[in-house]
């Protein structure tokens, strides 16, 4: 029972992250390949706030979210002047670039990482387990909340535009700077809270849990679940989160198994599991892009 | 100085070593129908891309309701009250129509990120946007993706989007091509209608017959270089425009 309540807590993390990685690729409608990164600024904001500066973890959140969300604003502003597969490599490249730092630089625990994170409290108990899951739970609905409500918002029209046209969109009033730059600041913010519980359920956190591949990884959440839908990354999570639990003998080629599910989604399958024209769809929405 | 709503100053579009508009001046007055023709190549939507904040000209000024607008992002020419369609039409393709005509209406809530996290999908709003699809004729298709459309109601579409910002000018870039000449004569009553609501339409067309029956006056252009400038009809019989069109020696068959 342990074992599964585990699985389902590493699920509905990444869940989250890619919840966020959807508002970026799914509804603005840029690609970035570094999502691992900004769930790895979440990571370690909270584990340094909550080891260094003897916050516990609400009392980190806030400031989590606001680091995550400025680095996201930083490193987006020149970043989302790009397009397609310029913005993919500079994306990659800022995976690549905020791994290296959290490995070389001292300040972070260098290779070493950073260990003893405490637990999160809640009314003075360590929540360990279900009541862990529960928290996750929470965090998971609300970003499922924020999307919905992000999707009915203007800005999520004028992302929506942004994604279907950008010149016509431009000229229509919408600024794809600024409704970019505001996409990829929820989504970077949703994987710093990710991030967060990830340290504080791991309580030990080192650089490479927050490398490339896992970018690879929310992605690929993205595109089986269904990119641009609610519960599409949801989906993708689960699925993918579950896959190398149940074929555990094949755990050596996790990685060509998980290429050769998003291979065959892209060639059948464009939209993902939930995506407009596949039938499963019409069970989970009424129409394609609103979620 | 209200009398003038669009003023191009000695504009000039380099690419490299392309001169694509070459030191270019008109004046366009309030409630005009200003035509733009040319042979092909001749910088036509190159300098409406200038004028809508696409491209910041290489040298000259645009002048948009008196105030000097040149190298204004496309998105703040719209909130100033310009409004365009496209040569290639360029839909929201996954967005229903009506939906696509939600986008711009939505324009004062752009501006200011809390408004913009107010519903988009309002009973005001989509009765705005099918009363502007009953305008141009496609409200029967509202509920259709964009991108199932055939071309010429894709050229309304995007005439109800650019109507929607309720513009005070409005860039037509080839909006009659590709169309039947129903659709023409249906398109054509549209503009006078957007015209006679004080709205001035500056328009690219290819379709002479078009061009000069809808035009107050016509800009040539040719080469990137204004050519003429006049009424239509003393356009029609300028010899140097007869002669771009047409070729040297063409006169005697033009007239």
């Amino acid at each position: 029972m342990n074992y599964l309540v585990t699985v389902a807590i590493f699920i509905g993390i990444q869940a989250i992250a890619a919840n966020g990685l959807n508002v970026i690729v799914g509804y603005a409608g840029q690609i970035s390949l570094g999502h691992a990164a900004f769930f790895g600024i979440g990571a370690y904001a909270s584990a340094l706030l909550t080891t260094k500066a003897g916050m516990t973890f609400w009392q980190a959140l806030p400031f989590v979210l606001l680091i995550t969300g400025s680095i996201g604003l930083l490193l987006g502003m020149p970043s989302l002047r790009l397009r397609e597969d310029f913005l993919a490599v500079t994306t990659i490249g800022i995976n690549f670039i905020v791994e290296s730092i959290f490995q070389y630089i001292p300040f972070f625990g260098g290779a070493l990482g950073i260990s003893n994170i405490p637990s999160i409290r809640l009314f003075g108990t360590r929540l360990r387990g279900w009541p862990f899951l529960g928290v996750v739970a929470f965090f998971l609905l609300l970003s499922l909340l924020a999307n919905r409500k992000f999707t009915k918002s203007c800005a999520g029209l004028a992302c929506f535009a942004i994604r279907e046209e950008e010149t016509a969109a431009a000229s229509m009033g919408v600024s794809p700077v600024r409704f970019k730059l505001l996409a990829f600041v929820i989504g970077t913010a949703m994987a710093g809270i990710a991030g967060a519980l990830y340290a504080h359920t791991m309580r030990f956190i080192a650089a490479t849990d927050f490398g490339f591949p896992h970018s690879v990884n929310f992605m690929s959440m993205v595109v089986l679940g269904g990119i641009g839908t609610l519960w599409g990354p949801t989906l993708g999570a689960i699925i993918l989160g579950l896959l190398p639990e149940i074929f555990r003998p094949l755990i050596q080629y996790r990685m060509l198994i998980n290429a050769l599910i998003l291979l065959l989604m892209i060639r059948f399958q464009p939209g993902g599991i939930l995506g407009g024209s596949s039938v499963l769809a019409r069970l989970f929405r009424r129409r394609p892009s609103h979620g | 100085m209200d009398e003038i709503i669009l003023e191009v100053r000695a504009v000039c579009m380099q690419f490299g070593g392309l001169h694509a508009v070459e030191n270019v001046s008109f004046v366009q007055r309030r409630g005009e129908i200003l035509g733009l023709i040319g042979p092909n190549g001749a910088g036509k939507t190159t300098l409406f891309n200038v004028i809508s904040g696409v491209y910041r000209p290489t040298s000259g000024s645009v002048l948009f309701k008196g105030r000097d607008t040149t190298g204004f992002p496309p998105h703040r020419m719209a909130e100033l009250g310009l409004g365009r369609t496209f040569q290639i039409v360029r839909p929201f393709p996954d967005l229903t129509v009506i939906e696509n005509v939600m986008v711009p209406l939505h324009l004062a809530r752009y501006r200011n990120i809390l408004a913009s996290f107010t519903s988009w999908n309002t009973k005001t709003i989509r009765s705005e946007a099918l009363r502007l699809l009953e305008e141009t004729g496609i409200a029967d298709l509202a509920e259709l993706r964009a991108g199932l459309l055939p071309l010429g109601n894709q050229r309304k579409l995007e005439l109800a989007r650019a109507l929607a910002l309720q513009p005070a000018l409005l860039l037509l870039d080839e909006t009659f091509s590709g169309l039947r000449h129903e659709e023409i004569d249906i398109i054509a009553n549209l503009v006078r209608k957007v015209r006679e609501k004080g709205i001035s339409i500056l328009l690219i067309e290819h379709n002479m017959k078009v061009a000069m029956g809808l035009s107050d006056r016509v800009v040539v252009l040719d080469h990137g270089r204004l050519l003429a400038e006049g009424d239509p009809e003393s356009v029609r019989r300028n010899p140097a425009v007869i002669e771009a069109y047409l070729g040297k020696g063409s006169m005697s068959y033009a007239s």
